[in-house]
């Protein structure tokens, strides 16, 4: 039961990483279709086509991933936030307080050239940094928690500068959807 | 559960005379080296319903622990001339003196299965050469031969500390977190096996994200972390610390989130407490809990990150990394925490004891108290070294890519550890002695990380 529970989460991260690997600041958003109002459909209905994909749900863990920066970067050894991740996490503010339902765990996460236990610290770090600053920009507290995999759940399994490089973040991870 | 108590019926220092103490053999040593001794361990006899074999093995397993320890030199089995060794009668010291076998030390021994009830009895005797005389001789028996194993690490651990000094460490286990390649790198399962690797198995079916293991060095106890799903919020995980006594089976959770994260645990040296890094509101910082009452003392309060708590051996002091100065460094502090008047000068409550360019993480203060272990990080490389608790005397025992988590053995004398020994490699436990010659790969069944050293197993003499 809690190895289902943990290849779950892992699937999880994988969607994450795929998103995010690409070079961090991503400023193309996709249409913007889905946060047109739903609400007043127009009796015609032109074509009753099988139902088509029109990206994900507003206020699911996609629609965060695919409308907000949802992982930030950190230097070697470093636990502070820069304005490049201020802006990430800008988006990811105006996202949580459109969908105030929500709840996020912020994962603090290093590279493996450290000791466990010491990346376990930074992680924690890095994780508590972005949540302090949600906090500041008026996240309630209350909605979100954090938790540090030091070295333990890379994003990017390689062993070089760049994977490094990619596998100090802070990821922000949606586990309350706001979805009917 | 694990059948675990070595039942002892008879155990008695035995027959003949033993060597006046002044005239005791002994391992020379120099400065921190042993110069090694050489020794020669002929296959015990055997008498008895399947005694043979495990007297052979039995014998192979002595030698290996022996060996492992380079504090002894095997004579090569080519060498010996006197090939009628008998129990009862003295061996023929010359045999074992001419040039070629020069053997200082002479171990003969017999195994012994009773047919009547399968009891087995393993008695040894340890003869100094060139002295031409039994200087100790110890006899066990057992219930049944099928613990044959622990008898020859008991065997060795007499030898060890006869021809030392110190104690020994052979009867000893290892806890480690145990990595399948190509996994999920969070995946890992608890483990346990012999100090020389023998009898590998998992332990706790249900946990596959384990990390930091911590055996109590009074028992069979161990404290670990576990990633767990956030039972309230699917998706989410949680860090658990765990109590898990081996023994019974028994475990309770000591601390979970997710409104402070709990991580490296580490008993105190009675076993009674434990310190962990807590880390509330962004900031970590170092408490003591009592196990018992579960009463809560915090030891530091600084902005910065305090963590990976170790006691020393009399519980009064702890080391623990804090990176207050210029990345993560050694400190100590008072187990009060209270001011106490620093190596380098200076009344402080937390003493800076590393100062060079490396960053400084994993102190494991040793069980004899003279050495505080930990991983060097510098000079793109990780290192395994020994710093004396003042801050004196650094000395760097290994040399790879990246060596971490240091255990002690339980006689202070060897160092475990884990080692990714290139870029992309999977983790192995190895060893590394004082002198830092003796680097040694420890065996594990699949990659491994985070060795833990138990205590030497208890022995239980059964009344006859």
């Amino acid at each position: 039961m809690r190895s289902f529970g943990l290849a779950l989460l892992a699937g999880a991260s994988v969607l994450a990483t795929a998103c995010a690997s690409n070079p961090p600041p991503e400023p193309t958003p996709p249409p913007v279709v889905a946060e047109t109002p739903r609400v007043a459909p127009t009796p015609p209905a032109p074509i009753p086509t099988p139902p088509q994909p029109t990206g994900p749900a507003a206020g699911s863990k996609g629609d965060f991933a695919a409308k907000s920066t949802d992982r930030v970067y950190f230097d070697y050894d470093q636990y502070n936030l820069d304005d490049s991740d201020r802006r990430s996490l800008a988006t990811q503010i105006t996202w949580l307080k459109q969908f105030p339902s929500t709840r996020v765990e912020v994962q603090g996460h290093a590279d493996e050239r450290g000791t466990r236990d010491y990346n376990i610290a930074l992680g924690e770090r890095r994780a508590q940094a972005v949540s302090q600053y949600l906090q500041q920009q008026g996240i309630a507290a209350t909605r979100i928690q954090t938790i540090s995999f030091g070295k333990d759940k890379p994003m990017d399994p390689g062993h070089d500068e760049a994977a490094w490089a990619r596998n100090r973040n802070a990821y922000s991870n949606i586990i309350v959807e706001a979805i009917s | 559960m694990r059948q675990l108590k070595l039942l002892v019926i008879a155990l008695a220092a035995m027959m003949g005379m033993a060597a006046p103490a002044a005239a005791q053999l002994r391992v020379t040593v120099v400065g921190e080296e042993y110069v090694p001794m050489r020794i020669a361990v002929p296959d015990f006899n055997a008498s008895g319903n399947g005694a043979a074999e495990i007297a052979t093995q039995l014998s192979e397993v002595l030698r290996n622990d022996l060996a492992s320890s380079a504090v002894f030199q095997l004579v090569d089995k080519a060498a010996f001339i006197e090939r009628d060794l008998s129990f009862d009668m003295a061996p023929r010291y010359p045999d074992w003196q001419v040039a070629g076998v020069t053997a200082q030390a002479l171990v003969v021994g017999n195994v012994i299965v009773n047919p009547v009830n399968n009891n087995m009895t393993v008695q040894f005797r340890l003869y100094d050469v060139y002295g031409s005389v039994q200087q100790f001789a110890r006899q066990y028996t057992v219930a049944t031969p099928l613990n044959w194993r622990r008898l020859a690490h008991r065997v060795a651990d007499d030898i060890f500390s006869q021809l030392t000094g110190d104690g020994g460490y052979f009867d000893s286990r290892m806890v480690f977190v145990s990595k399948t390649p190509g996994e999920d790198p969070l995946r890992g399962r608890l483990a346990i096996m012999d100090q020389d690797g023998a009898n590998a198995e998992f332990l706790l079916a249900g946990f596959t994200s384990v990390i930091n293991p911590r055996f109590s060095p009074t028992d069979q106890r161990i404290l670990y972390g576990a990633y767990i799903p956030d039972p309230k919020y699917p998706g989410a995980t949680l860090l658990r610390t765990y109590l898990y006594d081996i023994e019974t089976g028994r475990q309770e959770v000591l601390a979970e989130g997710p409104n402070s994260l709990d991580y490296s645990a580490r008993f105190s040296p009675d076993g009674r407490s434990i310190a962990l890094s807590r880390a509330v509101g962004g900031n970590s910082d170092i408490y003591v809990i009592e196990l018992a009452r579960r009463t809560q003392r915090r030891l530091t309060n600084d902005a910065s990150i305090d963590t990976s708590p170790s006691f020393s051996p009399d519980g009064k002091m702890m080391v623990f990394v804090s990176d207050r100065g210029l990345g993560p460094q050694l400190y100590i502090m008072r187990e009060d925490g209270a001011q106490m008047n620093c190596p380098k000068g200076g009344r402080e409550t937390a003493c800076r004891i590393t100062f060079d360019s490396g960053r400084f993480t994993d102190p494991v203060w040793s069980p004899r108290g003279d050495w505080i272990a930990f991983s060097r990080q510098g000079d793109g490389k990780f290192s395994i070294g020994v710093i004396r608790t003042d801050g004196s005397g650094m000395r760097i025992l290994t040399d790879g890519y990246q060596d971490e988590s240091p255990t002690w053995s339980p006689n202070g004398r060897v160092i475990a550890f884990e080692r990714t020994a290139s870029r992309g490699a999977g983790p192995k436990l190895w060893s590394v002695d004082l002198t830092g010659r003796n680097v040694r790969r420890m065996p594990t069944p699949r990659d491994a990380t985070n060795p833990t050293w138990g205590p030497l197993l208890k022995v239980e003499a059964a009344q006859q």
